[in-house]
């Protein structure tokens, strides 16, 4: 019963992971970078929930609205000022970039927000009638926990992939979306407007690592200005496990990853948990080197 | 007489670097003399941050090796360096009483450390270099992380038996006398510094001197060819493993001097150290300096190590202004009329500031 538990759990955290994962797919997948910063998005809209709901005591939910949308326009004018004139650039510069944004956001926030921890209100708890929080349903007379959190993190995560498949798949944006990421300049001539579609692409990533950060911060409490850039390397590797690129892939990368960590750490060892994870990655990728569903693509000689 | 005194445009960049580097040198050490130290010319600061600034080159120099020669993205560099680190770190205390002068324990110290790292990068080498691009990149953080989290694990003592090892827990039993040398995730303490800049110095003119040579080489300009088209390359004959390996291990193993280098200058080690930032440092210095451009890399790496020392006086506001620094840097350089500009006021060949990036093609 106990490896159920654990199971579960995993399938939390990594539906957590899933969820930045995405945002991460979709970024590279169109702009063809690896955007340091996301992780630190998380941390942004974690940060303007809390504030949110513990300072000016707004519900949870609105807390949330107003994290990614302060993310979104926070993505959106990282990439304006910051991305887009380096377009034609090489993509180490890109990369370079989003590191200093990165360390920008990290150290904006320390000054903003001091770099003293802050403790996440616990959103999923009910009230029992003796006055204490009860976080979890026990079921099987208590041989199973099943903790609100997880429920919810499982559940946004199904939602949020099943609902990008459809846009990319069904929606106009996202017939955009995905013609810009297979060829820009063709894109185009076609008459689609590339950098609308790639501010687009930064706003739905950026919106859904406000959420990631609000459902992270649910399981993990404790606030701090670089508390996203565990989560926002871990979900990176998810992407690339799950082949980066590809929405499914992100979802099975991020859910398998948070699992091999909670069951590496319950069974073998907590301190190598991360080294473990990141093994498995190096396995994978020696096996299936576009990652278990990207697809492999054809040399040009 | 005069023909075999003619030198090529490519040995003249070299030595103007050696030479750069060797007047760098000279500066500091009279500036830092005990003459002209009353005046204050060099803060104690920025003394202490000599050897830093030693090791912190030679990553550079060897990062350089692998991103911009091979031109492949590295982001575990600093895992080399810690591997270099722990293993000279520690047979510097385990021979403090058998050499008890610091010179000849540096230079062992230095020696393990990259013969260490070249090990751990022949082992990372083998399945990292079988990819390509952003995969290449994220599998290589991942060895960082590993070689982070082992060392974190590991345990080390000594007595009159030799050397004790153990993994994850402490459960060795020491001897009489019996030392404990590194205590897992609380690292290395009380270590005597016998790192010194001259060390450094002569460190950085090592690592240009095998750079230079290898890229100056047969397999130098194999190497190239791989970076620059790997199929082409190939197709030729070019062995494309034993040129990557050749390329890969030799950076691993200057990173690995560099990290003794760089432990024996400080009072204590801790492997969180060396985490993905310090990686991330450090291409930031490659970067910057121009892949593929050693000299710029020693610049680069030299600034940017004082540049948040200088920026102390805003505080709480000097990474901050680091940030956005290498934001504008990086939009500045990257400025099609900026570069137009600088391309005329040069009258030379238009070059790409930053070369090609790590995706292959």
């Amino acid at each position: 019963m106990s490896f159920l538990n654990h199971l579960i759990n995993g399938m939390g955290l990594g539906s957590v992971y899933a969820i930045i994962a995405l945002g991460y797919t979709m970024v590279y997948g169109i702009a063809k970078m690896l955007n340091f910063a996301h992780g630190d998005i998380i941390m942004v809209g974690a940060y303007v929930c809390f504030f949110a709901t513990s300072t000016y005591g707004l519900p949870p939910l609105v807390g949330v609205l107003l994290a990614m949308l302060v993310c979104t326009v926070l993505g959106v004018v990282i990439e304006r000022l910051a991305y887009k004139p380096l377009r034609q650039a090489p993509s180490l510069a890109v990369l370079i970039t989003a590191i200093g944004m990165s360390y920008f956001l990290q150290n904006a926030a320390q000054l903003l927000w001091t770099p003293n921890p802050k403790i996440f209100p616990q959103f999923f708890a009910t009230t029992n009638p003796d006055g204490t929080q009860q976080t979890a349903i026990p079921l099987f007379d208590g041989a199973l926990n099943l903790k609100y959190t997880t429920i919810v993190n499982v559940a946004a995560c199904v939602i949020i992939m099943l609902a990008l498949t459809w846009f990319t798949g069904k929606t106009k944006m996202g017939k955009a979306m995905r013609a810009c990421s297979e060829n820009k300049a063709a894109a185009q001539l076609m008459g689609i407007d590339v950098n609308a579609t790639i501010s687009l692409t930064f706003a739905i990533g950026s919106a859904l690592a406000a959420i990631a950060g609000v459902l992270y911060l649910s399981s993990y409490q404790t606030l701090v200005p670089t508390t996203g850039s565990m989560p926002g390397i871990k979900a990176f590797t998810a992407a690339v496990f799950g082949g980066i690129g590809s929405i499914p892939g992100a979802f099975l990368g991020g859910i398998l990853l948070g699992v091999i960590e909670i069951l590496a750490g319950a069974y073998i060892s907590t301190q190598l948990a991360n080294a473990i994870v990141f093994a498995v990655l190096i396995v994978t990728l020696l096996v299936r080197p576009a990652g278990l569903l990207g697809k492999p693509v054809a040399e040009k000689v | 007489m005069k023909k075999t005194l003619k030198l090529s445009k490519t040995s003249k960049g070299n030595f103007a670097t050696y030479g750069m580097v060797i007047l760098a040198y000279a500066i500091l050490q009279f500036l830092g003399s005990n003459a002209v130290r009353e005046g204050g010319l060099l803060s104690p600061t920025l003394r202490g941050q000599l050897v830093p600034i030693c090791a912190y080159v030679v990553m550079a120099l060897s990062l350089n090796l692998t991103v911009g020669i091979l031109g492949e993205l590295s982001l575990g560099h600093a895992g080399f360096m810690s591997v270099g680190a722990f293993s000279g770190t520690i047979a510097a205390i385990a021979l403090q009483n058998t050499i008890p002068a610091g010179g000849p324990r540096l230079l062992i110290a230095m020696v393990i450390g990259a013969a260490f790292a070249t090990v751990a990068g022949i082992l990372i080498g083998i399945p990292v270099l079988r990819l390509n691009g952003d995969y290449l990149a994220i599998v290589t953080l991942a060895f960082g992380e590993i070689i982070k989290s082992l060392i974190t694990n590991l345990y080390v003592g000594k007595d009159a038996n030799g050397l004790h090892f153990s993994f994850i827990t402490n459960n060795m039993r020491l001897g009489e006398g019996g030392q404990m040398l590194l205590n897992g995730p609380m690292g290395i303490n009380g270590i005597n510094k016998i790192s010194t800049f001259t060390a450094g110095f002569v460190l950085i003119l090592i690592a240009l001197f095998v750079i230079f040579n290898l890229v100056n080489s047969r397999s130098g300009r194999a190497i190239m060819a791989l970076r620059d088209n790997r199929i082409a390359a190939e197709s030729v004959g070019i062995p494309v493993t034993k040129y990557k390996m050749m390329a890969f291990v030799t950076s691993a193993a200057l990173a690995g001097s560099a990290g003794a280098l760089f432990a024996l200058g400080q009072n204590s080690l801790i492997s969180t150290k060396f985490d993905f930032n310090t990686s991330i440092l450090v291409l930031v210095f490659v970067v910057l300096g121009g892949l593929g451009r050693m000299w710029g890399s020693i610049i680069a790496a030299a600034a940017l190590t004082i540049l948040p020392e200088a920026l102390r006086q805003f505080s709480d506001y000097r990474m901050l202004v680091y940030a956005i620094v290498l934001i504008l840097v990086m939009l500045a350089t990257n400025n099609p009329t900026l570069k137009g500009f600088f391309a005329k006021l040069f009258r030379k060949p238009e070059e790409v500031e930053t070369g090609k990036g790590g995706e292959g093609k």
